[in-house]
């Protein structure tokens, strides 16, 4: 059995070789399926790993609640909201919670200005909690303190990416920026974190939470942000089970009724963009094996015409001895290895071409290519190599010596 | 017990509503070490003759046995195996793999038998060696004459040691002189032991054979052994 596996891997070799460009064009259908999938899959691939990695260095045990609608109440115009009584309960009677802050989007357009220039940015009220849960680091000053909060003080920290934005100097701190035509003094410039999925981390402008909510005229609407991050000994689960329980209750939700509020762990977060990578994968990779298959069929095709074009090759092979898996196996072999080498190919190409487009998209992650996606495209295309070459090599194989060696 | 035994072998083909009868109850022992040649003129059933003692063909109706077994009651691949293993076949088109060396052509016959690449390649180059074609093995059959070609072939069928060896006008492609080495190559071959059956309708051809067939209309029509009047010597 291995003898013969051998022994018809090297006819069929000399065969595709002998035949090269034929055995190329035939296979392109291969090629141009692998490549494909496999630059889809190392570029989203690259993108997961990396994201993984970013969310990794976020910390996980860290959670955010934020309000809820459902869709259907929305368009009732019903809105779910998270209040600062909400937090001060979360504060009082939850356990496990190392820091908690709650965290306050500006509600109209969030544009800030320094000099003449103007940028837009994430503009929020926050505590001095933040630096904890968010894990942030001065870079130059200092974080919003718990004074600044009392008193409503205008100071900002701002990202490094909203001093470039604003073209303010390397050290911005003790200049004045303008929000809502409100001065603000820069108290503080973060370390840069970097990006998520070709967002900015940095592009964030913080300010007492107090200050954020004076600013806001209608108190009655607030609706906050909580970030909280949890003591070492805090199991994730129990905290959230215990944080759902509390806010349904405050929230007067009968048992029936959806939570009107969600609480996110980054895990969370990355899992979900994991899933939104795989559908997307999944179904590329589904159209992609169409056009394996019709890579498939171009190699059956061929083969198909080989068989004929070597009847007569057949009928010798059998005139000397030749049985039917001998023939059989030499076609099939053929088969495989034509597809295995655009596999190959495919592979190559597939690889150059995710890193091609990873790289000329700015800031987008390098492309990877996970040992799977090899296996999957090799094993997929000897597959399809097998499924079409069978009905050939049966044709092969059951010629008859005779009216084979008689074929003009 | 004869090497080759026929008994009352046919073979037609039906074409439409016609039938043609191109063997017509043939009975006929071959001896081992034999040198035979059927001779008779085109579409007499030389050809049809060989390809059933070749085990390429069956016949339609009559038993034919070789080396005492039935031929008849086996299958396609059981009948492979007997081509790889009794029968060493010489075509007129010597029938040479295009694509393989001279080399390659003689091994293939071995890739049957599941040998080893180095020990097939040693047989080759004995059985090449044997034709006085050593120093061309690595020659394609287009890069060949049609003598060496023949020869690349005649090695081929060698190389397995096969107790009969078959020849459908071996010469037929060839001219006068290549026609007389090859002849050489045969008589030397039979002096060797080797059972020899050559189709042909080219009378020095024949003179060469201890045993001359003659066929007509699928029958035969005269043979050597039982009229000693066609014996030449
Ligand atoms: N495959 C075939 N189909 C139909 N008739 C055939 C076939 N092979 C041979 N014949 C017929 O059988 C007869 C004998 O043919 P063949 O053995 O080739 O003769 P020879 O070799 O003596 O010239 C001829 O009449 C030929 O036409
Ligand atoms: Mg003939």
């Amino acid at each position: 059995m291995l003898f013969s596996l051998i022994e018809s891997s090297r006819s069929a070799l000399a065969s595709i070789i002998a035949h090269g460009l034929r055995s190329f064009l035939t296979t392109l259908g291969i090629v141009i399926g692998v490549a494909s999938v496999i630059a889809v899959i190392s570029v989203t691939q690259g993108m997961s790993s990396f994201i993984g990695d970013t969310f990794a260095s976020l910390g996980s045990n860290s959670l955010t609640i934020q309000s809820y609608t459902p869709f259907e109440d929305q368009m009732k115009g019903i809105r779910a909201r998270l209040t600062p009584e909400d937090m001060e309960l979360i504060e009082k009677r939850a356990e496990g919670i190392a820091s908690i802050t709650p965290v306050l989007f500006a509600n109209r357009a969030s544009q800030i200005k320094f000099g003449s220039q103007t940028a837009f940015s994430r503009i929020m009220g926050t505590t001095y909690a933040f630096q904890d849960v968010s894990q942030s680091y001065m870079s130059l000053g200092r974080f919003i303190a718990q004074s600044d909060n009392l008193t409503r003080r205008r100071i900002v920290v701002i990202g490094d990416k909203v001093r470039e934005n604003l073209n303010m100097p390397d050290n911005p701190i003790n200049e004045y920026v303008d929000i809502g035509g409100e001065w603000f003094k820069v108290v503080g410039l973060m370390e840069a974190k970097g990006e998520i999925m070709g967002q900015s981390q940095d592009d964030i402008v913080l300010m007492p939470y107090n200050t954020m909510r004076s600013l806001q005229g209608n108190q009655a609407r607030t609706d906050i942000q909580i970030q909280l991050s949890l003591s070492e000994s805090a199991v994730v689960e129990d905290v959230t089970q215990q944080l759902t329980t509390l806010l349904r209750n405050a929230h007067d939700l009968d048992s029936y009724e959806d939570d009107d509020f969600q609480i996110q762990t980054a895990e969370q977060l990355m899992e979900t963009f994991d899933t939104v990578i795989n559908m997307v994968t999944i179904v590329i990779g589904g159209i992609v094996s169409i056009s394996l298959l019709v890579g498939g069929i171009g190699i059956m095709n061929i083969m198909l015409v080989s068989v004929t074009e070597r009847t007569r090759e057949i009928g010798i092979c059998k005139a000397i001895g030749a049985k039917r898996h001998h023939i059989l196996m030499q076609f099939l072999i053929e088969a495989l290895l034509l597809s295995l080498l655009g596999g190959l190919i495919g592979l190559a190409i597939g690889y150059g071409l995710g890193t091609l487009i990873s790289s000329s998209i700015p800031s987008f992650p390098a492309a990877s290519i996970p040992l799977w996606s090899v296996a999957l495209a090799l094993g997929f295309s000897g597959f399809v190599g097998v499924l079409f070459g069978i009905l050939p090599a049966a044709k092969a194989a059951n010629l008859d010596p005779i009216d084979a060696l008689r074929y003009e | 017990m004869a090497l080759i035994e026929l008994n009352g072998v046919t073979k037609y083909y039906e074409m439409g509503d016609q039938v043609v009868k191109a063997l017509d109850g043939i009975d006929i022992d071959v001896e081992k070490n034999d040198y035979l040649a059927f001779i008779g003129s085109s579409g007499s059933g030389k050809s049809t003759m060989l390809n059933i003692l070749g085990c390429l063909d069956k016949p339609t109706s009559g038993q034919y046995h070789l080396n005492g077994k039935n031929v008849e009651s086996l299958d396609p691949n059981e009948l492979s195996e007997i081509r790889n293993l009794e029968i060493g076949f010489i075509f007129q088109s010597f029938n040479l793999l295009p694509r393989a060396t001279a080399l390659g052509n003689v091994m293939q016959p071995l890739v049957y038998r599941s040998i080893g690449y180095r020990k097939r390649k040693e047989m080759a180059m004995e059985s090449l060696e044997r034709v006085g074609l050593g120093d061309r093995v690595d020659h394609l059959p287009n890069q060949l004459s049609g003598g060496q070609r023949q020869r690349v072939a005649i090695a081929r069928a060698l190389v397995t040691h096969p107790s009969i060896l078959l020849a459908d006008e071996p010469t037929g492609n060839l001219d006068s002189q290549t026609t007389i080495e090859i002849m050489q190559l045969f008589d030397e071959l039979h002096a060797e032991g080797h059972t020899l059956i050559v189709v042909t309708h080219e009378d020095e051809i024949a003179q060469h054979c201890h045993r001359v067939v003659e066929m007509k209309d699928g029958k035969v029509f005269n043979d050597s052994t039982t009229n000693s009047a066609a014996v030449t010597s």
